[in-house]
């Protein structure tokens, strides 16, 4: 019988190391989901909000089909449909090809789809709280739409809907652990194996919670941090 | 005096201006068509690879996962809720111990991934075998389904206090001065007066975590109790034959919709008496 801390050290025989890279796949794949998810996050919101019934429409079909999908089930649409999608394009140039889909970046496609109909709603409830005459007063010492966007309604936007946001963030950190169910290396894939390898499940599975635990009391920090700052920003006009 | 009063009838309001395509609403449309054109493409793919032999074959085993999933949710919801009220009760009293000790609670489960506290629970208590068996709970924790559902039930009760609480919180402290100057002692306030204001706060969010746990409930397909998930896995990996995945979107998004529907509804009904 080993002991607890030679199992979770970063030895050859120690499963410390492939833990931490397991942190790392999971750490990087959210920081890069986030940018994606928050772009198209905004651009469906504008959608949203926009004057045009065809354009709302289209927003809204999005919103409620990545809301309404499981997590794991978009996922796989993800990943085996653009396997099969792409597979069946190449072959049409090259009839023997074999097309992989990388999991990172299913995992990352997936991910940023259902964060962004999440993110779509938090900005969109951001925007109707910013008053009309925000718009107007922009408009009225000469500003282009484009500029009044960018300078006047964003830095409000962001106060705003930082509270929402930093909650989605958090439920990302925590969906990323689905991506271990299409192979992609991550805290739970790891852990799973070395419970299988070393019998220990009870001690890596909760070695993967505490880490968990661990990134969302760092992410709350983090969080604090932009909230202070942003708030320091709006004190100073 | 009486020459003014005439003319009003015939006052016109100005026409509205002509819409033209504009670029934003030229964009608005080919967003829309796009989405016609992969409806479309949907139901002709799913026309296209229509084979009855595999229908026949997987529906019933569709239905069967559906049932599962519902089943699943139900238990682990109502599970949920009795735990979520001695949770609620804890976080919301000045004892300090209590406190922490909840505290600690919603925060590790509100914390963790679903994923992780299933596996944690059905393959994690495997290492406690003896243990286990000597107080005789082995056989609750062998089975996938039964730790499904007990993971499931700790997760929601988790969210539901937090729900509880929040719904609690929102009601005003003048409520409680009043109901306790009436004479209503503290449980009285809570059932006549408290409860009845808060449960039309905490509808909605209680409808959401309904929804969650439907979404959520997918993962369990990874530690084999077949849902819905878990029977489109299986077919999938029978027939490799994406037309699987598919069907099985399409049932949970109609799910998910009119469970959205429907509390939407019951919002509208119950809160009647509060619209002019």
């Amino acid at each position: 019988m080993q002991s607890v801390w030679a199992l979770l050290s970063f030895g050859p025989d120690g499963w410390g190391d492939d833990i931490a890279y397991g942190v790392l796949v999971t750490v990087s794949l959210a920081l890069v989901t986030l940018p994606l998810g928050l772009l198209i996050g905004f651009l469906v919101a504008l959608a949203k909000q926009s004057s045009e019934p065809a354009m709302r429409l289209a927003g809204n079909i999005y919103t409620t089909i990545f809301r309404g999908l499981p997590e794991l089930l978009t996922l796989f649409l993800v990943f085996y449909g653009a396997q099969i999608g792409i597979q069946q394009a190449v072959r049409l140039v090259r009839p023997e090809a074999v097309v992989e889909i990388n999991s990172f970046v299913a995992g990352m496609v997936a991910l940023g789809v259902v964060f962004s109909s999440y993110a779509s709603e938090v900005f969109l409830s951001a925007f109707r709280a910013i008053p009309r005459g925000q718009y107007e007063g922009g408009f009225s010492i000469g500003l282009s739409p484009r500029q009044t966007m960018r300078l006047v309604i964003l830095p409000q936007l962001v106060r705003i809907a930082l509270p929402g946001l930093s909650n989605l963030w958090l439920i990302l950190l925590k969906d990323t652990a689905l991506v271990s169910a299409v192979g992609l290396t991550d805290i739970v894939r790891q852990s799973s194996i070395a419970a299988r390898v070393t019998k220990h499940a009870f001690l890596f599975f909760g070695v993967a919670c505490l880490i968990y635990l661990a990134l969302a009391i760092i992410s709350s920090f983090g969080i604090h941090a932009i909230e202070r700052w942003v708030g320091k920003r709006e004190a100073q006009r | 005096m009486s020459a003014t009063s005439e003319p009003t009838a015939k006052v016109l309001r100005p026409a509205a201006p002509p819409r033209g395509w504009s670029r934003e609403r030229v964009l608005g449309w080919v967003f829309v068509i796009g989405w016609i054109a992969l409806g479309a493409g949907l139901v002709t793919y799913l026309f296209s690879v229509w084979n009855p032999e595999l229908f026949a074959k997987y529906a019933p085993s569709y239905l069967s996962g559906l049932r599962v999933t519902l089943v699943l949710v139900a238990i682990s919801i109502v599970l949920g809720a009795i735990l979520s009220v001695p949770i609620c009760y804890a976080r919301m009293s000045k004892n300090r111990v209590l406190n922490a000790i909840s505290y600690g609670y919603v925060y590790f489960f509100r914390g963790t991934p679903l994923l992780a506290q299933t596996f944690l629970i059905y393959y994690g208590f495997g290492s406690f075998r003896p243990q286990l068996e000597a107080v005789g709970l082995w056989g609750f924790f062998r089975e996938a389904w039964y730790c499904a559902v007990f993971a499931f039930a700790l997760n929601t009760a988790a969210y539901q206090a937090e729900i509880l609480r929040g719904a609690i919180e929102s009601v005003g402290k003048g409520q409680w001065e009043a109901a306790s100057a009436l004479g209503l002692s503290k449980l009285q306030t809570l059932y006549k007066v408290i409860l009845p204001q808060a449960l039309i706060v905490a509808l909605r969010p209680y409808g959401n975590e309904i929804i969650l746990m439907i979404k959520g409930s997918a993962i369990v397909a990874i530690i084999t109790v077949y849902d819905l998930m878990g029977e489109t896995r299986r077919a999938f990996s029978r027939t490799f034959d994406f037309q699987t995945y598919l069907w099985a979107a399409l049932l949970y998004l109609s799910l998910v919709e009119t469970l959205r529907h429907l509390v939407d509804w019951i919002e509208r009904r119950i809160t009647r008496h509060l619209h002019r």
